[in-house]
């Protein structure tokens, strides 16, 4: 056998696959969003997303994973209640479209689930849980692109925290946050992290 | 992950894991229109091949080319290799023409690992195989196949995918890179292993692979989770190991009878190629058991989730503190 060099260590970040429900812990920093206010913006996107569309035909949600995942499902259930039939809901992920792919260790692959309908011609809700720069969300426009050809494209998020590198905007936006660049935002969600929040923390103030 | 691919022996339990799930979501893009990723874009891969090898060659080309990389095919035969050029020259010519990965097979054992440490080159080498030494990828597309069909929970996304899980490896284990790395990988992954073969195809030191043996298939058979043939490599053979082919398939073959004494769920395995009529008879290897054809479709996965995990991020370890939601 020879010597090894030293593995390097994925960065802990939202990108990363979360295992299981991890006993919910105290938030560290602010809480911007409670349980239930995550719950009306959910309500209110849910019936924006009704009204813009004018319905739910043809609508396709997509989660980006991690966190986008269950607020797609979350969506997609009071959709299904409004309209009294469900609707399409999936995830993609953007982990091989990343702008970034090359500049940190391998990440793993989360998964990508696109319903049995496709996204062809179909209104496609994409779902994330932060608008930060604007990078993930052009990642999964260019990973749509290889699944198929939606009519029309839409995002949206549970916190727009500002800050775009690129010319991206949302359609819906749970709670626009004006936040500094050296601030952290966390979004927790029962099914991953066993507790619902959106907290700020870090940051000079 | 480390930077090259060289033994099964080298991935941690973790690694092992990661490359297995990674595959698993790689798998699905054989059912998209497009079936191709970016992640590779830009990127070299050599397929540096010393010894004849279609279908190992062919599997790493289609991984490359699915994941965007350019692929250059580097065979023995009609290039300066048959003129004589030394492995180092070899090395030193791909590494001229920019190449961040080189899989190659050599007949020799151990010289994947001498292009990888000796500063020939700086592309990631991975190990198609080398001599009676080692063949990772092989390993970890067999083990790939059984977590998709044994883990619990179905294509082990619950992890902990092949605990106590009892695989017999069967035929010319002496001249079997594919047992020596699967006796390695499967361990790692916490299965349990016995290798099946005559006495004179058992090779010597066996004893410290931490894998039971047996002389007797038929023995094995009613515990047996999985069953994996391997083809006898007569072109390796300058002796004579077993005395009659016939001898050798009516003890160590694999036929309906042997296939009678399995499990319900038990899988048929076989690396290929396949000599039909001697490890394996014909109505065993095209059975609804039998994994053979499924095995060669995760090959690719797996090659993909390799090279993907070996030359898609950046290779200097960045610091695990993280930019405050550089993610999002």
């Amino acid at each position: 056998m020879h010597a090894q060099p030293a593995k390097p260590v994925p960065p802990p970040d939202a990108g990363d696959t979360a295992v299981g429900a991890t006993p919910p812990e105290e938030p560290a920093g602010r809480v911007v969003l409670d349980a239930r206010d995550i719950s009306r913006a959910l309500t209110r996107i849910a019936h924006e997303i009704l009204e813009r569309n004018k319905g739910a035909a043809d609508l396709v949600l997509l989660g980006i994973p991690t966190g986008g995942v269950p607020l797609a499902r979350r969506v997609a259930e009071r959709i299904a209640i409004v309209e009294e039939r469900p609707v399409a809901v999936g995830s993609l992920d953007v982990t091989m479209y990343r702008d970034d792919l090359r500049m940190r260790p391998p990440r793993a692959l989360l998964p990508t689930e696109i319903p049995a309908g496709g996204i062809d011609d179909k209104v496609v809700v994409l779902v994330d849980d932060v608008l930060f720069s604007g990078r993930t969300i052009r990642a999964a426009l260019d990973a749509m692109n290889d699944v198929g050809r939606p009519r029309a494209v839409r995002l949206a998020v549970l916190v727009d925290r500002g800050h775009r590198d690129l010319p991206i905007r949302a359609d819906f936006v749970g709670k626009n946050l004006p936040t500094a660049l050296d601030e952290t935002v966390r979004v927790r969600l029962g099914e991953i992290d066993g507790a619902d929040d959106v907290t700020i923390s870090g940051g000079a103030a | 992950m480390n930077r090259h691919l060289l033994s099964a022996g080298d991935l941690t339990r973790d690694d092992a894991e990661l490359v297995l799930r990674t595959a698993e979501e790689l798998r699905s893009l054989a059912d998209r229109p497009i079936k191709k990723l970016p992640a590779l874009r830009g990127r070299t891969v050599v397929n540096l091949f010393f010894e004849d090898s279609t279908r190992t060659r062919i599997s790493f080309e289609a991984a490359a080319k699915r994941l965007s990389a350019d692929v250059i095919n580097f065979a023995a035969k009609g290039s300066s290799l048959s003129k004589g050029e030394s492995l180092k020259d070899t090395a030193l010519t791909l590494e001229a023409m920019g190449a961040d990965a080189i899989v190659v097979r050599h007949s020799a054992s151990g010289a994947p690992h001498r292009l990888a440490h000796t500063g020939w080159t700086r592309s990631s080498v991975i190990n198609a195989g080398d001599g009676t030494h080692e063949h990772p990828t092989q390993a970890l597309l067999d083990a790939f196949t059984m977590w998709r069909h044994l883990a619990p929970g179905g294509a082990g996304k619950s992890g902990g995918g092949l605990d106590g899980r009892r695989i017999a490896v069967v035929g010319d284990v002496l001249h079997s890179r594919v047992a020596r790395s699967n006796a390695l990988l499967l361990r790692t992954l916490g299965a349990e292993v016995t290798l099946v073969a005559p006495p004179t195809l058992l090779p010597v030191g066996v004893e410290g692979w931490d894998v039971e043996t047996s002389y007797d298939l038929d023995s094995v058979l009613p515990k047996a989770d999985a069953v994996m043939m391997l083809r006898v490599q007569r072109e390796r053979m300058s002796d004579a190991y077993f005395p009659t082919v016939r001898e050798y398939s009516r003890r160590y073959g694999l036929d309906s009878r042997r296939m009678g004494l399995l499990q319900e769920h038990a899988l048929v395995m076989h690396p290929g190629p396949m000599v039909r009529g001697m490890e394996i008879t014909a109505d065993v290897a095209d059975s609804s058991r039998s994994v053979i054809v499924e095995q060669v479709t995760n090959g690719v996965a797996v090659r993909m989730a390799v090279l993907y995990l070996l030359l898609a991020g950046s290779s200097e370890p960045t610091l695990t503190t993280s930019d405050p939601g550089a993610s999002e």
